[in-house]
């Protein structure tokens, strides 16, 4: 036994392969937050006035309101006055081709195995970059257009299309949901809005990379995703960021609408530093993210790999508004070392025979707590209303946490509601058994623990789902008992 | 010519208790020996032992694999070098499918031989072709590892991994528990289409039934952790008819 916990802590043990710097120059408000900054962003951004006000409102309501306690998570008390709430990269103008883009910029990509080149031509992805704040580059944006499609930095959709924006955001979450809302309400530098119109299927995989790069600098990105009747588009979102020493606050706010007949699948590959060995930096993952089926038979479908961060709190969510309306929730939570995640979703179930599936994979190494809170609601106009749910964890070593936390509201009795779990271990029996077939006992976790998340895996785009495999891969290394 | 494996005075036990209390056997290329004894004997330690299992802790004495020292191995390399433990109890791995870990290890072995990974089309066809030794169904493949397999369909999984893996020694412990006439049948054919001159096979049993299928050179009976008695095939049948206890008998006055 002590032989066999000395490998699992082996492959536990190995270190974030991500951690780097980038080093653009920076341009730094001082810490705290006071309706000033609150202004000094606004103005920064050049927004309307309609937008301070919204964000003055925010801000009012965040001051009133307390941080959840709620989640299964430990950490120390965060001084939001001592976080930085603006941060942009110098520079004047965007870039009008690859070759304007900042060669730091480049090279990062290039460490995370992302060169945008390969993802432009190989994939005909358009990518967004956020690095820090500001959106520093958006491709494809002409061929989308084209189609009517709007893919674009928040900001700049603030500017150019104020009557959609006005009209959505904080229409599925409110600034006053929670006190991280209002936060990112208050404050939010950036982030990306997608319209497509009706009917119109969005050609490519619309995707934003995401990177953590100032030090002691919140994140507070608001993406904002409209799909029009009959319209359809799969997002991705993909995240690493550089290693350090100070906890980063990241609290951002997905909001998606379908209207009738859409379908939006957004689909997260999240990897930030999840701290050293010892619970040491890593970041804070504290995100609303929630998208309403509209309209009748519309669809949203949240898919998540998250191996890295501290501590996640996160819970997509889906309001099924429209008749016959469809919500999906497809996860594989990884946390190892000290990372605690507590993560899951809610289905709220309001028109007539709307359906939901939730398949959500804990997977727990290290010394690391990995929860599923879920809430399946049904109300009482939503006739016909089902439900299935599947919660697995699968535990490596034996000094870890799963924890499940399913939460099931049925006012409806024509209802179907239906709720799986299983626990599983990867034992010395299994990896024995590997290492007798020749598969050393980081191959054989990878091996297993890919198998286990095929599932939802499968749900990710193809050239995505390979690089998720990678991750898990990365993020287990060193974790075996 | 070199055994392919050469045991002298091995002890071994779990944690403080002493299982194996000096075993000592050569196996040539081209041999089949049979390990038979009671139940506690040591049998499936020694299995265990061969194969690496990290509960176990050897004490004392030497083994040699193809002339390497098989105890400095760690439980991969050993299987790398060719050896083989077909398990008393298979593990079941959901979610992996029976063809992707087969893929996996197989490329394993041949990336330690300095080979290429199989191409898939040749990698699928070799799969077909060695299931039919063990009359395994092709839909076995793409489920996952075991998982709701009968006893039987495990075993013969078992030998078809065989098959692939073409050890250089393949360990057999209590391959035939569980199984019925026919399911042993095909087990046992499925290890004697393997067997040739430059490899070697140790089929560890309780019942002298499975070697009426695969026929012995040598039969040793293990007793408290040693072999107290070698011999030809027809010892297997002595012991079938007389059972253990005159074995126990003698081993305790030569004690």
């Amino acid at each position: 036994m002590a032989q066999e916990s000395a490998i699992l802590d082996e492959v536990v043990q190995s270190d974030y392969k991500y951690g780097f710097t980038t080093d653009i120059e920076q341009d730094l408000l001082p810490k705290g937050l006071t309706a000033d900054v609150v202004r000094f962003i606004s103005e920064k951004k050049e927004e309307p006035e309609w937008m301070l006000a919204w964000r003055l409102k925010a801000y009012e309501q965040w001051l009133s309101m307390k941080e959840p306690t709620w989640p299964n998570v430990n950490y120390p008390k965060i001084d939001f006055q001592e976080i930085i709430y603006w941060a942009s990269p110098k520079k004047k103008e965007g870039p009008a081709s690859l070759d304007e883009v900042d060669p730091e910029l480049l090279a990062t990509f290039a460490k995370l195995g992302i060169p945008i080149e390969e993802q432009k031509f190989l994939t005909g992805v358009a990518v967004d970059v956020v690095l820090d704040s500001v959106s520093v580059k958006t491709t494809f944006q002409d061929k989308l257009a084209e189609l009517g499609i709007i893919f674009c930095p928040m900001s700049e959709a603030i500017r150019e299309h104020p009557e959609l924006v006005k009209k959505y955001i904080g229409s599925v979450v409110p600034t006053n949901d929670n006190f991280y809302s209002a936060l990112n309400s208050a404050v939010f530098s950036d982030g990306s809005f997608v319209y497509i119109p009706k009917g119109v299927r969005c050609p490519i995989e619309l995707s934003t990379y995401f990177r953590i790069n100032a030090r002691n600098t919140g994140q507070f990105e608001r993406t904002l995703i409209i799909a029009d009747e009959g319209s359809y588009v799969s997002y991705l979102e993909g995240c690493t960021a550089p290693q350090r020493d100070e906890n980063q606050l990241h609290a951002a706010v997905v909001e998606l609408v379908a209207h009738a007949e859409a379908e939006i699948k957004y689909s997260t590959v999240q990897n930030w530093y999840p701290g050293d060995k010892e619970g040491k930096g890593g970041i804070y993952n504290f995100v609303t993210k929630r998208g309403i089926c509209e309209g009748a038979r519309s669809k949203i479908s949240w898919t998540q790999v998250e191996t890295g961060s501290a501590i996640t709190w996160k819970y997509p969510s889906v309001i099924l508004k429209g008749d016959h309306s469809i919500g999906e929730f497809y996860s594989v939570a990884v946390t190892n070392h000290m990372q605690q995640a507590d993560t899951g979703t809610k289905m709220m179930h309001i028109g007539k025979h709307t359906r939901s599936r939730i398949v959500s994979k804990g997977i727990s190494a290290g010394l690391s707590q990995n929860s599923y809170r879920g809430l399946v609601k049904v109300l009482k106009v939503a006739t016909g209303a089902r439900n299935y749910s599947q919660c697995d964890s699968l535990l490596i070593g034996d000094q870890c946490g799963a924890h499940t936390f399913p939460y099931l509201e049925v006012a409806n009795k024509t209802a179907t509601v239906e709720h799986e779990a299983t626990t599983s271990k990867i034992g010395e029996d299994i990896l024995f058994y590997c290492n007798q077939r020749g598969i050393d006992t980081e191959a054989a976790v990878a091996l297993i623990v890919n198998g286990y998340a095929r599932e939802v895996l499968n749900q990710l785009p193809m050239e995505f789902a390979v690089e998720a495999q990678k991750l898990l891969a990365i993020s287990l290394e060193g974790s075996v008992g | 010519m070199t055994p392919i494996l050469q045991i002298t005075d091995l002890t071994a036990g779990i944690e403080e208790r002493e299982i194996l209390k000096g075993i000592t056997l050569t196996v040539n290329p081209g041999e089949v020996h049979a390990i038979m004894g009671p139940n506690g004997s040591g049998k499936s330690t020694l299995a265990s032992v061969l194969a690496g299992r990290a509960d176990y802790t050897v004490s004392g004495g030497t083994v040699s694999f193809m002339g390497k020292d098989l105890l400095e191995m760690a439980p991969e390399e050993r299987a790398r070098e060719g050896m083989f433990l077909a398990f008393q109890y298979p593990v079941e791995i959901p979610g992996v499918s029976t063809a992707n870990f087969l893929k996996t290890s197989v490329n394993e072995l041949r990336k330690h031989r300095g080979q290429e990974p199989l191409a898939p089309a040749a990698f699928l066809s070799l799969m077909r072709e060695r299931m039919k030794l063990v009359e395994m169904d092709q839909s076995f493949l793409s489920r996952s590892l075991n998982d709701g397999f009968s006893g039987g369909e495990k075993k013969r999984n078992e030998i078809f991994q065989m098959a692939m893996l073409e050890p250089v020694l393949a360990v057999l412990d209590e391959t035939d528990s569980g199984l019925d006439i026919d399911a042993l049948r095909i087990v046992a054919g499925g290890v004697n289409a393997l067997r040739s001159s430059t490899t070697a096979t140790i089929v560890i049993t309780h019942y002298q039934r499975l070697l009426d299928y695969i026929v012995p050179d040598v039969v040793h009976v293990l007793w408290n952790g040693r072999i107290v008695r070698s011999g030809g095939k027809e010892l297997a049948l002595e012991l079938e008819k007389r059972g253990y206890d005159w074995i126990k008998a003698e081993s305790a006055v030569e004690a």
